[in-house]
This record gives C-alpha cells, structure tokens and sequence, in this order.
C-alpha cells in the first residue's frame, strides 16, 4: 500500500465511524505505538465530515497483556492517556494492524477499567488474518495476505517518514 | 532500544545501581503514576504473583506504599512483620527468610535494623529481593522516589544542587540519597552538627560538606530536611531540641535561601517545629505530599521490573 491508499482506506474508516455513531458523542483511542497517529489522523477526517473532532486518546496495554512476563518479544510499559470520560459515548479502537487479537482482548479489558463506552468500534489500517481469539474488526483499510513467519509494517509519516505498508519476511520485502 | 530477560534481579542499594538502572525505573514509575489517578486504581500485570513484605523493624508507611503498590498490580501481598513471628522465639534471620521462600514468594520485600541483610537474603533467597531499608546504609526506593519528585519538576537533576541537612550519620535515607543523586549528576551538600556527619562521606558521591546550615541552603536547587533517628542514638549527639533547632531547623527565614522555585523534601515522619518549621513544611516549595504519592508509582515499577518486565526506556521516548 502507497500514501494514496493509505489515505483512501482512512477515509473509508472515517465514513464508517461517523456513520456508526449517528449523532451520538465520538471518541477515538489509539493503541499505542501504532494506532495513534492513525487515530489523530482519523480524528481530522471525521472533524471534516462533522465539523466537530472527536478526543484522542492513548491506550497503552503492556500491562494488560496475557504474555507480560511470557512473550517472545519483551514486552515496555509506557503510559496510558484518556483524558475524557469514555462512558455515554462511540468509542473508536483504532490500531494498525490486526493479527491474533490478543492485543485488542487486552486493549478491551482496559478500556472497560475507565468506564462503559455506549459502543466500541474496532477500526484497523489492516487485517492480516490469523486470528487465535475469536475477535473481527468493524471497519477495515485493507486486508493482506501474510504467512506466520512474516510481519506487516505500517509506516506512517509522523513516525517513519513515510506512508506505506509493506510485509516483510524471509529477508525479502515487498510492497503490497 | 530495550534488553532482553528481566530487567532487574533484585534492587537492593542504589551502590549496585547504574544511572541506566535508576533512569529505568523512573521512566517505568511514570506510566505507573498514571495509573494511580484512574477510577479504578488496578491493572492485571502481577495477577497470580505473590509478594511478601518481611519486616524485621517497625514500619509503617514504606510497608503500606509497598502493599498499595503490590495490590494496585494486582499482586497478592502478605505482610510478615517480625516482632509477632518466630524471631522473637530465637530463630535466625535465615531461617525465618527460607519459611518465608518455602511458600514461593514472586518478591520478598525486606527491611531490617541491620545493614547488608538484603545482599544476605538476595544469596539465599531463589525470589526477588527488594530492600525497603536496610540499618542505616541504604533505603533505595526512597532515594528512587525522591528523585523521581525532583525529575518531575526538573525533568532532570543534572548540575543541580540538592542540600541534606540532619543526622547523616544515622540515616539511611541520606546515605541512598546522596548516591542516588550523584549518579544522575546532581551535586550533594550535606550538613549537620559534625557528630552527625559521618568520616569519608565524600565517597558516596558528589558531596561536600557544610556545618551552617545558611552555607549549605544558600542557592541550593532543594533541600531535603531529615528527621533526628532517636531509635538510633544509643547517647545524645546535640544538648536539646530547641538547640538543635535554632542551629539546624529550616525555618521561613532560611527556606528564603534556596534558589528560586527551590524545592523542600523530607522523608517522613515530621517532626514539626524541630528539623522543620511547620509554615514551611505545608508552603508552595513543599513536596512532601508528592513524595508519598510518587512512592507507590516507584515501588510499583520495583515490583514490577523485578518481578519480570521489560525498562522502560521507549516509554520516555514515546511521550518526549
């Protein structure tokens, strides 16, 4: 994926936000690291449609994870930052990429800690299957195909400089 | 850029400590402070572990910041204090530790009136090891939340200027403080009556030493003011509390010496109208109410490192 559909698939996600919520109050919550700049950049397109830009908020789950001491990958706690009350509201749970879903069981766990949202949406720049926990998203940018052993990177401007999704794997990488 | 394995083994003197080390656990204890302003005050990250607080000397505020931290992380903390167990009946020190490993703590916490005792149970022991004071040589997670305080205000202690006035010689608080702070670049002043300044203190760090107590507060960035360690005192070391007062006390008059938005510590507990005038301890330079607070943040990422996680060195990159 290039800027252009990276930007195509945001608006996709927007329509869908404004859509689900239907008058009713919007928030947006990013997973940390990769979901909050897509869900600062979703809050700018839904003020588009709306005239009114939903809060952000940041949602670290390391320490709601079910491998925090067990994982492969280590895991670094760093903080969480919701600084409206998300109850009575359309909460958008927004990441980069979906895989397992154990991120979002864990993103869901502590989000219900700081209140009861009216209704989460989970919205993903992309669904790369391979699901271990019976979760789907409700709004989608773009579906890849990857096998286990490879990993797809979302690269974003804020963070990497550039815009484009890329899986990577067995020492060859390729644009998709 | 993280590391691989636990992150800490066990945290028993900040003089094991690397600046890496100490920089870790307070960008750990930031996330962690969050936390404690939520609604609900408890996250699963230790569901299932089990912490023991093992205390073989009176105490109550660092074992309550402990428990709190412990069940905010959702640990299960026991606390064995030893004037109602076996000590008391004549068992050693170890034996009582190893009753204690035979039902599998995840951390033992442990204070005694004796130095070196963490560094013995650490050898024996097959759990963390958390040192919540030890004697009068070293009482790490206070340095550590003292100086996660004055990291909040000053985002770094770097060339700073930080006063201890009191009974150095007796305290355990100064004797991690003054490391603590040194390795992150401060310059240590310390002061006392000179029966209470201890011989070679300049090897715990960056420190000088100062018997008026205008010559050490004057410019000073904050001064932490220390409470006279009567427990420790087998014979006086100043003629009285007025005395001791007049010459030492921090009074408004010399709060006014500090530097510009220079800061009061004090560890606790007060003792009011004696190192410490009470319009200066409840005034605007005062943090002593957010020592505490910050306390349960620092003790909740020494449980949680040594318990298992990761530093958090992104974390402080990531909200830069």
């Amino acid at each position: 994926m290039g800027p252009a559909d990276i930007d195509r698939a945001l608006d996709t996600i927007a329509d869908g936000l404004v859509e689900a919520a239907s008058g009713r109050p919007l928030a947006l919550v990013g997973i940390r690291t990769g979901g909050v700049p897509l869900a600062e950049r979703l809050a700018r397109r839904v003020a588009d449609r709306t005239g009114e830009a939903p809060p952000v908020g940041v949602l670290d789950i390391t320490l709601y994870r079910d491998d925090v001491f067990g994982g492969l990958e280590q895991p670094v706690v760093g903080p969480t930052d919701i600084a409206f009350p998300i109850g009575e509201r359309v909460l958008g749970l927004v990441d980069d990429v979906l895989y397992t879903g154990r991120t979002v069981r864990a993103a869901l766990d502590e989000l219900m800690d700081f209140g009861r949202p009216t209704r989460v949406l989970l919205a993903v720049l992309v669904d790369r299957g391979g699901r271990e926990l019976p979760i789907q998203p409700d709004l989608v940018g773009a579906t890849a195909v990857a096998e286990p052993g490879e990993s797809v990177e979302v690269r974003l401007k804020e963070t990497h400089g550039e815009d484009a999704v890329v899986v990577m794997g067995g020492g060859e990488e390729g644009a998709r | 850029m993280t590391t691989d394995g636990p992150a800490l083994r066990n945290v028993l003197g900040i003089e094991d400590l690397e600046r890496y080390d100490i920089e870790s656990i307070l960008d750990s204890a930031s996330a962690f402070r969050e936390i404690m302003g939520r609604h609900i005050k408890k996250v699963p990250t230790l569901r299932g572990r089990l912490v023991v607080n093992l205390f073989f000397e009176p105490s109550t505020r660092t074992r309550t910041s402990f428990e709190i931290a412990g069940k905010m992380l959702s640990a299960d903390v026991v606390n064995f204090s030893a004037s109602a167990s076996s000590l008391g009946k004549g068992e050693t020190l170890l034996d009582t530790a190893r009753s204690i490993e035979a039902m599998h703590p995840d951390v033992v916490v442990v204070r005694s009136a004796s130095a070196g005792v963490p560094w013995m149970l650490a050898k024996a022991l097959g759990a963390a090891v958390v040192n919540a004071g030890d004697g009068a040589h070293e009482h790490p997670s206070q340095a550590l939340l003292d100086a996660f305080t004055l990291r909040e205000r000053w985002r770094s202690l770097d060339e700073r200027t930080i006063a201890i006035v009191g009974d150095i010689t007796h305290s355990r608080v100064a004797g991690s403080g003054i490391r603590c702070f040194s390795k992150l670049g401060a310059k240590v002043r310390v002061c006392g009556p000179p029966t209470m300044i201890p011989p070679g203190i300049g090897k715990l760090g960056r420190v000088t030493v100062h018997h008026q107590v205008e010559d050490a507060l004057r410019g000073a960035d904050a001064v932490m003011m220390l409470r006279i360690q009567r427990e420790r005192l087998t014979e006086p070391l100043f003629p009285t509390d007025r005395e001791y007062s007049r010459r030492f006390g921090l009074s408004p008059a010399r709060a006014e010496l500090l530097a510009r938005d220079g800061l009061i510590l004090h560890p606790g507990p007060l003792n009011r109208g004696v190192e410490i005038d009470p319009a200066v301890a409840d005034g605007p330079r005062s943090v002593i109410l957010h020592q505490v607070e910050n306390g349960v943040a620092v003790r909740m990422a020494l449980l949680y490192l040594t318990a298992g996680g990761t530093r958090a060195e992104v974390a402080r990159a990531a909200t830069a």
